[in-house]
């Protein structure tokens, strides 16, 4: 992480609360996935998203209404960081009819037409040349939108990544490349499976540009999404942003984490975590007093103890509605 | 010696071309390399280069003519000092045995192309005329029109707009529509199938080319994982308005590779739609409903049908529903049950049965996937027996899940096995005999619906 963190000035008060309380749903969130999971409530994988809170939540930050996102399947941070209900994606990990998708699609399957949100997709990279293909539609409809895209530094390795680089930069497309680089693919090291140590300088090979930025920082996110926003809404073509960020948990519920030394992760936690930073900022700024903290992380809690409640009481799906939704009818 | 310039094929299944214009006289000297003529296929306009040095003796065929079959000799080259009286007296226009029999291409039908089956066709309003079109004509005419029709729909794909289509399929529609509604692809299969789909999810209904079906494999993640699947793990929330298209199964002589019917494939997946026309008029019925329909549709073409002419409807909005196969004639000794090429096989081997006093009921799936089930059960009830036509390979194939429906729903009906007959289990090979023996024939059919007649 050697971008440096950025300076606070200019941040509003308002600005820090909004991103503290974002980041926190996150992870109180992400926490309690992983307790369901161990009691058996949550099936199959579960990528939890802690210790990346800041990445959604500063380029959230910098889009605007109509905005689409897209992403893999480590997804829960940014569907609830692009306004989704805590209920409806809790819900849905438990596979209940209150879920996004029914209960049909799962953690890594979700989606919200009404928010703008893509997916929720399984398939390690399938997303880059859909957000493109979001970014076309725009496009091609006249609206100023732009599609931020989300995927790893293990998906940048992916043939289709770069197809899509190609076209997006040929066809001037408005998406914006968010490599969320947490450093490991799986169990693989950014080391052992990527030849280039900055990803995003892989787009100068389309004529995309790009910058590194550092992950850990919330206010360094939105100011490099606010770049690139502006970039690709004035008709420039894509951007990339490469995010550099750490996730604690493993790679999924079922994953050991042997590649890494808990001091690794521990060290990252203690210096470098997101959260941390904006408390600190909130405090040492004296725009608010543990107090009021206290009272945010209260709300919090009992937004996601809520969520999970609701998750564990709404019904499994009608048994129906394993013929439903196959194919869409043709409207009349 | 002189030499009898011939006329060539310029595409694995050109069978006949035009002599668009030649760009030599006779008396010319003539190096090799040099351009002799401008031919045009079925797929573009070539230009024709010498092989041989000499000078020209004679045209043979006037420019403009059409039809002139591929090895038919089209002019004579003469070497220096030789005159035309030096020619041999057989250079008239022939088909040369230059090369061994066999390496003629199976070909298509030759007889005319046999008038719509109009058994199960809806209703067409009373006095509807027909016109004859290629399959190719009628595949563009529906694009076309559905892109009158609706701003939202687009063609993407390799080839489709200033090449006019590798298969000339979208000839015309850069200049009527534009570069923003026909655009030509890097070629990057997985990479463009999967920008279709994110544009199908934001509003618009592409229309993806695959320069061949063979080429496909290459986003069958995009295809099968993104756009089948999404509207049933999205809740119904948002599916994938697209359809794919674009020749499938053998042509002729381009090996395994590039030789595989994928119907089958396709066809397993709930959440796609899949339609395997066979005649011109279905092809553009179809193909317009396939457009209209809000879920992902795969459309099988043939390279070898493109060229094919059959009478068409000649309505202003001509749709054909998906879904429903299509009775094309009526029998009752035995059912034939086929799609797509494999139609021509059981087409002919219902003529052939007809002339040893057995009537075959042929039934045209059409589509794959919904499968029109109930039109062959229904037949196999009065006939009692039934063969199965395909070019696909016979494991798991179109015909062996028909056999398991008919077992299911029509056992006690059935006189005799079903019989499937498909492609053989082999990768398609590039030799001109293997590959004949690999692909199903009509003589095939005529063994199989022996063999259930107990004949």
């Amino acid at each position: 992480m050697a971008a440096k963190k950025t300076s606070k000035a200019n941040v509003s008060k308002d600005d820090l609360m909004h991103f503290y309380r974002e980041m926190l749903l996150i992870r109180r969130f992400e926490e309690k996935a992983g307790q369901l999971y161990g009691m058996g409530l949550i099936g199959g994988f579960c990528h939890l998203y802690i210790g990346q809170e800041a990445v959604v939540v500063g380029l959230e930050a910098a889009a605007e209404d109509g905005d689409k996102r897209v992403t893999s399947y480590r997804d829960h941070g940014h569907m609830l960081a692009c306004g989704m209900e805590a209920n409806g994606v809790m819900a849905e990990l438990t596979g209940r009819s209150g879920g996004y998708s029914n209960g049909k699609g799962g953690s890594m399957h979700m989606f919200s037409k009404e928010k703008h949100f893509y997916g929720g997709h399984g398939i390690v990279g399938a997303q880059v040349p859909i957000g493109a293909g979001l970014a076309f539609a725009d496009k091609y409809l006249g609206n100023s939108r732009v599609t931020f895209t989300y995927f790893g530094d293990g998906a940048a390795n992916q043939g289709q990544v770069y197809e899509t680089f190609n076209m997006a930069a040929l066809w001037d497309l408005p998406v914006i490349f968010v490599i969320e680089n947490n450093q490991y693919a799986m169990g693989t090291s950014q080391q052992r499976s990527t030849s280039s140590a900055e990803i995003y300088e892989r787009g100068h090979a389309f004529g995309i540009p790009g910058e590194a930025v550092d992950g850990m920082d919330v206010l360094a996110v939105k100011a490099a999404g606010e770049t690139a926003v502006a970039h690709c809404r004035s008709g420039k073509g894509p951007y990339i942003l490469e995010i550099k960020t750490y996730r604690y948990r493993g790679h999924s519920m079922s994953d050991p984490a042997k590649y890494r030394t808990r001091e690794e992760v521990q060290k990252v936690r203690e210096e470098k975590d997101a959260i941390e930073h904006i408390r600190d900022l909130l405090l040492t700024g004296k725009h608010c007093t543990e107090d009021d903290l206290k009272t945010i992380d209260k709300e919090i809690k009992a937004v996601v103890n809520k969520s999970a409640e609701f998750a564990k009481e709404s019904p499994e799906p009608a048994l129906e509605e394993l013929w439903t939704d196959i194919y869409a009818q043709a409207e009349a | 010696m002189a030499i009898e310039i011939l006329m060539p094929a310029l595409s694995p299944t050109m069978e006949e071309g035009t002599l668009a214009k030649w760009l030599v006289a006779e008396g010319d000297k003539v190096s090799s390399g040099d351009i002799l003529a401008e031919i045009e296929t079925d797929k573009a306009t070539m230009e024709f280069e010498a092989v041989d040095e000499g000078i020209i003796g004679k045209l043979l065929i006037a420019e403009g003519t059409a039809a002139i079959a591929v090895n038919s000799a089209i002019a004579i080259l003469l070497e220096d000092g030789e005159s035309m009286s030096d020619a041999a007296p057989t250079a008239t226009p022939s088909s040369v045995a230059h090369a061994p029999s066999t390496t003629k291409v199976p070909l298509p039908v030759t007889a005319p192309a046999p008038k719509q089956g109009n058994i199960t066709e809806q209703n067409l309003p009373e006095g509807t005329t027909f016109k004859t079109q290629t399959v190719r004509e009628a595949i563009r005419d529906a694009m076309s029109e559905e892109m009158r029709r609706d701003e939202t729909v687009y063609l993407m794909g390799e080839e489709v707009a200033e090449y006019q289509g590798a298969y000339k399929i979208s000839q015309g529609m850069l200049d009527e529509f534009g570069s923003k509604r026909v655009i030509d692809t890097p070629i990057t299969e997985h990479g463009f199938a999967g920008i279709a789909v994110g544009a199908s999810f934001g509003g618009l209904k592409p229309i993806v080319e695959f320069m061949t079906f063979n080429f496909a494999m290459q986003a069958m993640d995009q295809i099968i994982n993104s756009a089948a699947k999404t509207l049933y793990m999205s809740g119904g929330q948002m599916g994938a308005p697209m359809v794919f298209r674009g020749p499938n199964g053998a042509a002729a002589r381009v090996g395994a590779q590039h030789s595989q019917d994928y119907a089958a494939w396709y066809a397993h997946i709930p959440g796609l739609k899949v339609i395997q026309p066979y005649s011109a008029a279905d092809a553009k019925g179809l193909l317009k409903s396939a457009i209209r329909d809000p879920n992902p549709v795969i459309f099988l073409e043939n390279e070898i049908l493109y060229g094919q002419s059959f009478e068409v409807p000649d309505l202003p909005d001509y749709t054909v529903p998906l879904g429903k196969a299509r009775i094309w004639r009526e029998g009752n000794d035995i059912t034939l049950v086929s799609f797509g090429i494999g139609m021509k096989y059981a087409l002919e081997a219902a003529d052939r049965l007809s002339k040893i006093g057995l009537s075959a009921e042929v039934i045209d799936l059409r589509c794959l996937r919904p499968l029109d089930t109930d039109t062959v059960v229904s037949s196999v009830k009065k006939t009692n027996r039934c063969v199965t036509i395909e070019e696909g390979f016979p494991v798991c194939s179109i015909g062996s899940h028909i056999s398991s429906v008919l077992m299911q729903e029509a056992f006690d009906y059935l006189d005799a096995p079903v019989i499937n007959c498909t492609g053989k289990d082999v990768p398609m090979p590039y030799a001109a005999n293997l590959e004949k023996l690999a692909l199903v024939t009509t003589e095939d059919v005529m063994v199989a619906a022996k063999s259930v007649l107990y004949r």
